[in-house]
């Protein structure tokens, strides 16, 4: 009886101890993030320190809320930008990398300038594309150049790595290329082009941000990015931060939701998505 | 070399041929001589199997014959049915591996061959339900693959070739990655359908016994480059059951195929 109990006991004691372990793993981030704003409003109170060298959390908030008309605009607007520019990133990364799969001379041609054009810095492209684009097209456009290429190079891999005896099986049952590509190569490659877009995401707000703040000195944005300028121009310090907070919250919102969406979609049977267990 | 490899060529009728080799070699890229020059003939509805060392060129000689791979020299024919029937396919193919879609469903695992020749949906599932039921898979249909064990993998594999209704099956170590209580129970519905459904198949497998439980001729290959080396014919009371494993003609013909399997493996380095 005895020696039966044992395991028991011991799987129960596991279970418990990482029920624990996960309690923690949210509490520990939490309760740093409470300490360092008391530590910071405690600083600033302290030492009289005035609100445009450094603003107490107390005063940011406020300042949220009280420009929230204006604060919620920009956010929306950032938003926006960074959508389109993440739609364009993925439809334009899985897209290219269908052609470059098809076409072998398509890809040895242009390769090298999806290359070119992601190692090249945005925010030294932004400046020349807003004098020849519209100040709201050229934003889209930043958002694109550095979302498009993590979902063109992960698509790409993911189409390359297709199970050989499935393709075999494919040609023995006389496939075309197009049932190959719709029944094998877009499934085999889902969980490759989700990683991709989850990347793109992140990216696509950075680009719209560096683009914003690049057209910001032009002057005719209201874009997060440019209240950033903008308040700080006019040592507004406390909005300035109040719309940092923003753009931090949307990028974690950004990547939650793309890996949820990635978690659903591949949870009846990519390892990635399953727990640990089966 | 040319002892019982050399098939006398007037032995069987051609329209009896279900597949017929002849003179084939095959050279990779590489350089690597994997086949031949191998004869082959295999007559409709024959139960044959293909023994022999790892590289001797038993997988690709299956390959050669589903036309997946073509031959460097000589010619392969295959037997088309008289009547293409709609969703038919005249060859199945079953691989080491399971090898089904990760993504998809026992059921959509099976569907692939009849979607792939746009069957109708409607007529597709008849014949999907059949071929489930067929490997006793009918309550796992929805089940992902992840979800079974090796065996029902197998089975589902073993499902999609058989939708199609193929007059050959060709069917490379399908077993070798089961365990072997699991391996002698598909052994055996493997029989049965034979039996009932009077198939030609064409087995490649490197276990002695299986070869001889499953088939009418086991045909015993050397390796580097890959020929056929003895033709062995089992003949024993139909239909064989589990008896036939432990009885002493069993016994028998194994050595037989062992001893025929010896030299190729003698002048390798161990296994």
């Amino acid at each position: 009886m005895n020696s039966l109990q044992t395991p028991l006991v011991a799987a129960g004691q596991a279970r418990s101890d990482s029920h624990t372990l996960r309690l923690v793993r949210i509490l520990l981030p939490v309760a740093v993030l409470a300490a360092g704003i008391a530590a910071w409003e405690l600083v600033v109170r302290l030492n009289n320190i005035p609100p445009y060298v450094l603003p107490a959390p107390s005063a940011v908030f406020v300042t949220l809320v009280a420009d929230w008309p204006v604060l919620s605009q920009s956010l929306l607007t950032t938003l926006l930008t960074t959508l389109e520019g993440f739609a364009a990133a993925a439809i334009g990364g899985v897209a290219l990398a269908l052609v470059f799969n098809q076409s072998k001379w398509l890809e040895y041609s242009l390769f090298p300038y999806a290359v070119i054009l992601q190692v090249t810095p945005v925010i030294a492209i932004a400046p020349l594309l807003l004098i020849y684009l519209p100040q709201q097209t050229a934003v889209v456009v930043c958002a694109w150049i550095v979302g498009f290429f993590p979902v063109l190079s992960n698509t790409t891999l993911g189409l390359n790595s297709v199970d050989r005896n499935l393709a075999g099986l494919f040609q023995l049952y006389g496939a075309s290329r197009l049932q190959t590509l719709r029944y094998l190569k877009l499934p085999a490659a889902l969980p490759f082009i989700l990683g991709g877009l989850r990347i793109a995401g992140g990216l696509s707000l950075i680009g719209a941000v560096v683009a914003e703040i690049a057209a910001g000195s032009a002057g005719a944005g209201s874009g997060l990015a440019y209240r950033i300028a903008e308040s700080g121009y006019r040592l507004n310090i406390p909005r300035m931060f109040a719309a940092l907070l923003l753009l931090s919250a949307a990028g974690i919102v950004i990547y939650g939701l793309l890996a949820l969406t990635s978690h659903l979609v591949l949870r009846r049977w990519h390892e990635s998505a399953l727990g640990k267990e089966n | 070399m040319t002892g019982p490899a050399a098939l006398d060529e007037t032995r069987y009728d051609a329209s009896d041929l279900a597949v017929s080799l002849r003179g084939v070699t095959k050279v990779y890229d590489s350089g690597v001589v994997a086949l031949g020059p191998m004869d082959l003939e295999v007559r409709k509805g024959e139960f044959v199997s293909l023994v022999g060392p790892s590289g001797c060129g038993k997988s690709t000689a299956l390959r050669l014959i589903a036309g997946l791979n073509a031959p460097t020299s000589g010619t392969v024919r295959v037997s088309r049915p008289a009547i293409e029937v709609s969703g038919g396919h005249s060859v199945g193919f079953v691989f080491q591996e399971p090898t089904l879609m990760p993504w998809a469903s026992v059921r959509e695992n099976v569907r692939l061959p009849l979607k792939l020749a746009h069957l109708r949906p409607a007529e597709a599932d008849a014949r999907i339900d059949a071929a489930l039921a067929q490997m006793g898979l009918a309550e796992f249909a929805d089940a992902y693959p992840r979800e079974l064990s090796g065996g029902m993998k197998m089975r589902a594999s073993l499902a999609r070739a058989l939708v199609t209704d193929p007059d050959i099956l060709l069917m490379d170590e399908p077993f070798a990655a089961l365990d072997e209580i699991t391996r002698f129970r598909l052994n055996n519905d493997l029989l049965a359908l034979w039996r009932d459904l009077r198939k030609t198949v064409i087995f490649v497998t490197h276990s002695v016994f299986e070869s001889v439980y499953l088939s009418q001729r086991v045909i015993v290959m050397t390796s580097r480059p890959g020929r056929l080396s003895a033709e062995i014919a089992i003949q024993t009371a139909e239909p064989r059951t589990d008896d036939f494993r432990t009885s002493v003609d069993y016994a028998a013909y194994c050595r037989e195929v062992s001893k025929a399997l010896a030299p190729s493996y003698s002048g390798q380095p161990g296994p």
